[in-house]
């Protein structure tokens, strides 16, 4: 793996800070998204996997 | 306290400090002894003597030949952590037998696996800039009194940089840009990448790199938990194109930031910085600065977290802290600590 990147074939949460706001969209490797304003539900919430991981996004893009 | 995560590779030692005088480290509250046999192998024993636990790293206890013999009364053990010899008998007790670790030299640096079992086919994660001839290397270790956590929290958010580090690495624009952060659990890897596209040019990169003007920054980590952090750091002037398809990048400095985060007990660390740079490998002047502005960054931290240390001492259990957008990876690195740590 070249440095710096990440595995695509590997099991991923993401975390992107939404641009020009004060957002957080966090990617479940499942699929689901949810926008947060806290990084601490945010982990809850995606560490918490499957869990809650059905509803549509609030907010996503 | 931040749980120890055992049955880990952990540094102990750059490899330049093991060798034919025997060493003391503390690793997740361990007392091990580091040293090289004779023909140059590196060996990681319990530091402490069976018999009344007199370390076996401090003098007057000494190597003869490939074994070690405590200074106190005569012990002597090989370096499987057999006892060889006991003072005035023949019978050598079953029990007297030192823990040996499994020991890596690798990448420069002397990786000992603390844990119950053996490593098995798991290797230490890789930092080959460390050991490689396209790069030129400034490094040091500075012990910090503070729980190892802090200074993930510390490495995992380099927002800091611009408020603990003004005037070294830090500028403006590394406090404003956002993050993208990306855990992979399986391999126990949190990435974290931040991509400045017109910065300003702290006097750092300004000196070593001879950069005037407005640069693309970008900053991307790979902490892998719970001991090797790799900051990747591309530096180019404005306008300079991206990498090639194929992974070169002629336009763009590249320094490989490496850490060893190496629990050492509770409340103290061993913080291993290494700095390589794929530029100016043989400009003696550009080594001297970068070393010299890489011990006060480290510096700076180390201060930092001794009194940030203190000062957690004196809170009551449960006191309250506040996360915000830039402490997304370092939550994520804690999360995941605390997950290995079960």
């Amino acid at each position: 793996m070249k440095a710096g990147t990440v595995d695509p074939d590997t099991a991923l949460h993401r975390v992107h800070w939404m641009p020009g706001t004060d957002r957080l969209l966090a990617v479940c490797h499942c699929g689901a998204e949810r926008a947060f304003e806290d990084p601490v539900p945010l982990w809850d919430w995606l560490l918490g996997h499957p869990e809650d991981h059905d509803r549509p996004a609030e907010g996503a893009p | 306290m931040t749980a120890f995560v055992r049955n880990q590779w952990y540094v102990a030692a750059y490899a330049r400090e093991v060798g034919r005088e025997p060493l003391g480290r503390t690793l997740l509250d361990e007392p091990i002894l580091l040293y090289r046999t004779e023909d140059g192998r590196p060996v990681a024993l319990s530091d402490r003597c069976v018999h009344r636990r007199y370390p076996l790293s401090q003098a007057p206890s000494r190597l003869v030949g490939d074994r070690i013999q405590c200074g106190y009364h005569g012990f002597t053990y090989g370096t499987d952590g057999a006892c060889t010899y006991v003072p005035g008998q023949q019978r050598i007790p079953r029990t007297a037998r030192l823990t040996a670790y499994p020991v890596v030299e690798q990448d420069s640096f002397v990786w000992v696996w603390i844990g119950d079992g053996e490593p098995g086919d798991l290797l230490p994660p890789r930092a080959p800039w460390l050991d490689s001839p396209e790069y030129t290397v400034v490094s040091g270790m500075e012990p910090i009194d503070c729980d190892y956590g802090l200074l993930v929290d510390n490495l995992l958010d380099l927002s800091h940089e611009t408020y603990l580090h003004g005037g070294y690495i830090g500028t403006p624009e590394v406090a404003e840009t956002p993050i993208t952060t990306t855990v992979d659990e399986e391999a126990g890897v949190v990435y974290v990448s931040r991509h400045m596209d017109d910065a300003e040019c702290p006097p750092f990169y300004a000196n070593s790199t001879g950069i005037q003007g407005r640069i693309t920054r970008w900053q991307d980590i790979e902490y892998h938990a719970p001991c090797l952090y790799l900051l990747h750091s591309r530096v180019a002037p404005v306008g300079s194109p991206p990498p090639n398809a194929d992974g070169t990048d002629p336009q763009a400095f590249h320094v490989e930031v490496v850490y060893a985060i190496t629990p050492s007990t509770g409340k103290h660390t061993y913080d291993f910085w290494a700095v390589a740079r794929d530029f100016a490998l043989d400009d003696q002047e550009v080594t001297e600065f970068l070393h010299k502005n890489n011990h006060t960054v480290v510096m700076q931290d180390v201060d930092a977290l001794n009194v940030l240390q203190k000062a957690l001492d004196t809170e009551k259990p449960g006191y309250q802290e506040l996360s915000i957008n830039i402490d997304t990876g370092g939550l994520a690195a804690r999360r995941l600590l605390a997950r290995m740590a079960q």
